[in-house]
């Protein structure tokens, strides 16, 4: 049994215009692994991600046959149930700590409400926890950050605490929507780095939403290309460079390598065909 | 991290500096505001084709008279120098005698702002009371039937003439069914039984151990605080629907919800504490304006308070009577202003 499984996802918005179909059909499974998706922008990255916790706000609708986690199908769920399954079993990470942290309360009571929400302990046992976790995202001094405000912190640090406070309650599944798009480039790669190394020290399933085929390919063992709200492409990451759809291989055209050094770089060409191609199962 | 972690040194370092500058401002500018206000009331008073002198002595009073009552009021002083004795005045307390009733102005005043005071209180919380989770309410169901409802009522609030209103409303509840005590503090068997201290009945009845006393002027008091309360609550409704919304559709709100949160807490533990700085002032605006004396009301419901006594004093040309309720009328302003700051640095943190 796989600890993810997505089948025939869908989401729709209903605009003046019509129904608008962000997510068209995904389906694709997920083991104890990094899974990166990959997309220009509005290819249904983040509906995807935020439709595996039910959490896309009304009017937006979610459909499809099944979403199961562990075997379980989170459609059935009641709210109350689903709130169960959000934070301790699924986690997400969202792309700029600036927005994502709640400004007007403390880092340490932001961390410790994920943790006392799912285990019945103390207090002083949710601090001491707490700065276990600011400790294991290399946060110096975790004492005073967690006294601290979002506002005193840098991007870099923002985004360390946001992933430890989704971690806290150790969760199978971390989604993490572009974490680090937000960041200077100079801690992108930190960041990434520690996250990478709880998620495998946990034995987690990763999904990791990008733009960035570079680090995607680093940091993931596969990755699955969508393009309007479609799975295009499945591949593993150390074949990207295989990949045999036009859209990816136009992707990769685009990307400037240091090995392969060019005058000019590809313009990305998109064909209205691929939009209307059958989804391809990322399993 | 090193970016913030030497913000955070240099923080430590001089934490001091900041606050005192900040609290030096504050003062000046409250100073600044304060002189500007008494030097407009001033100019006015000396412009206003009354003569002072002819509303003391009167119309057949003897030159020697009137010169001695021009000398005794300054008015033979350069203006600048008047303009200090009047501020001088101010500060004591003494905003002349009135020349209606002949007592001074500072008695009428501390006579009749408490009335206006226990008004507004009760309005305003009325409207806090009611206005924000109506508020909160509406925006977490956005273009629901609740939504609606809560529109249609601050819409009626809004455009409602507030003295048909008032007229209906004692007609209704005290004509017809009785509910409610008539114009007016108290019936008249209760007055003058419990001891002023405050000037707020409720309070001083409460502090006396006279219930009796407490039940009549709560039976008076409850319809005019009522309506004021709905006007209130009309506005604060509003303004906290649109900060709601605003606040809800932040990624931390989001963030919350990933977190496992139930909708509750979602709503009040950390959108609503984002709103807070906001609607602090919201409310010290509403109240401002209902402790200037909401006339009409006033009037409606014969209340002894600072809008019908600023109004009496105008149509008879009291102008210190007019002028010292202006100043009153101000400083609330001010002192209200000064208290949503103090409480704006107490509930935003971005603002240490
Ligand atoms: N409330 C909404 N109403 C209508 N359309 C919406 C709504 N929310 C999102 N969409 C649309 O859904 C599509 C997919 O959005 P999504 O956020 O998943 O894109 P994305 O792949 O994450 O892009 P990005 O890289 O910019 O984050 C977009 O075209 C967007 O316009
Ligand atoms: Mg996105």
């Amino acid at each position: 049994m796989s600890l993810l499984e997505v089948e025939n996802l869908w989401v729709r918005f209903p605009t003046r215009q019509g129904i608008f179909d962000a997510v068209r059909g995904v389906s694709f499974t997920l083991e104890r692994e990094r899974l990166g998706i990959v997309g220009e922008s509005g290819s249904g990255k983040s509906m995807t991600g935020r439709a595996i916790l039910r959490l896309i706000r009304k009017p937006g609708i979610v459909e499809a046959d099944a979403i199961r986690l562990e075997g379980r199908n989170l459609l059935d769920l009641t709210e109350p149930e689903m709130r169960k399954v959000r934070g301790q079993k699924i986690s997400m990470v969202m792309q700029d700590p600036k927005f994502s942290l709640n400004p007007v309360m403390t880092i340490g009571d932001q961390i410790m409400e994920a943790y006392l929400l799912h285990n019945n302990t103390s207090k002083a046992q949710a601090r001491a926890k707490a700065i276990a976790m600011l400790e294991a995202v290399s946060i110096r001094d975790p004492e005073r950050v967690m006294r601290a405000y979002p506002h005193e912190m840098s991007g870099g640090m923002g985004q360390r605490i946001m992933i430890a406070m989704m971690l806290i309650p150790d969760p199978q599944i971390l989604i993490a929507d572009e974490p680090t798009s937000a960041l200077d480039v100079s801690v992108q790669r930190q960041v990434l780095d520690i996250m990478d190394g709880l998620v495998k020290e946990r034995g987690m399933g990763l999904i990791f939403i990008s733009h960035d085929l570079n680090l995607v390919s680093e940091f993931c063992d596969r990755v699955l290309i969508m393009y309007a709200g479609r799975i295009v492409e499945v591949c593993d990451a150390d074949k990207l460079h295989q990949a045999k759809h036009p859209y990816t291989q136009g992707l990769l055209n685009s990307l400037p390598r240091l090995d392969q050094p060019k005058k000019h770089l590809e313009v990305l060409k998109r064909d209205d065909a691929w939009a209307d191609g059958e989804s391809v199962g990322g399993s | 991290m090193s970016a913030s972690d030497t913000n955070q040194e240099r923080r430590r370092r001089a934490p001091l500096f900041p606050w005192i500058k900040g609290t030096l401002l504050t003062l000046g500018s409250i100073a600044v505001t304060m002189l500007g206000l008494l030097f407009v009331t001033f100019v006015i008073g000396r412009v206003m084709p009354i003569d002072p002198v002819l509303a003391i002595v009167g119309e057949r009073a003897s030159q020697s008279t009137y010169d001695a009552v021009y000398e005794q009021l300054g008015l033979d002083k350069p203006l600048i120098v008047q303009f200090f004795y009047y501020l001088w005045d101010v500060v004591r307390g003494d905003f002349g005698m009135s020349l209606l009733n002949a007592r001074p102005v500072s008695e009428d005043i501390a006579r009749v702002f408490p009335a206006t005071m226990e008004l507004a209180t009760l309005g305003v919380f009325v409207g806090i009371v009611l206005g924000v989770p109506l508020g909160v309410v509406a925006a977490v169901n956005r273009g629901s039937w609740i939504d609606q409802i809560a529109r249609v009522v601050a819409l009626v609030g809004y455009s409602m003439p507030i003295f048909w209103l008032g007229l209906m409303g004692l007609l209704v509840f005290y004509g017809v069914l009785g509910w409610v005590g008539g114009p007016g503090r108290l019936d008249i068997f209760y007055q003058d039984i419990v001891p002023t201290r405050t000037g707020m009945i409720l309070l001083d009845s409460a502090l006396a151990g006279e219930w009796s006393v407490f039940r009549n002027a709560f039976s008076h008091i409850v319809l005019p605080a009522s309506l004021l309360g709905y006007y209130s609550l009309a506005y604060i409704s509003r303004m906290t629907r649109s900060f709601m919304l605003e606040q809800l559709s932040a990624e931390y709100v989001t963030t919350a919800r990933v977190k496992g949160l139930s909708e509750r807490a979602v709503i009040w533990r950390h959108a609503f504490k984002n709103i807070r700085v906001q609607l602090i002032t919201v409310i010290a605006l509403s109240y401002a304006n209902l402790l200037e004396g909401s006339v009409l009301t006033e009037i409606i419901f014969s209340w002894p308070g600072i809008g019908s006594y600023i109004t009496t004093a105008l149509l008879s040309a009291d102008m210190n009577a007019v002028l010292g309720g202006t100043v009153v009328v101000g400083l609330i302003f001010i002192c209200l202003n000064i208290l949503s700051d103090l409480l704006y640095r107490v509930f935003d943190p971005r603002s240490k």
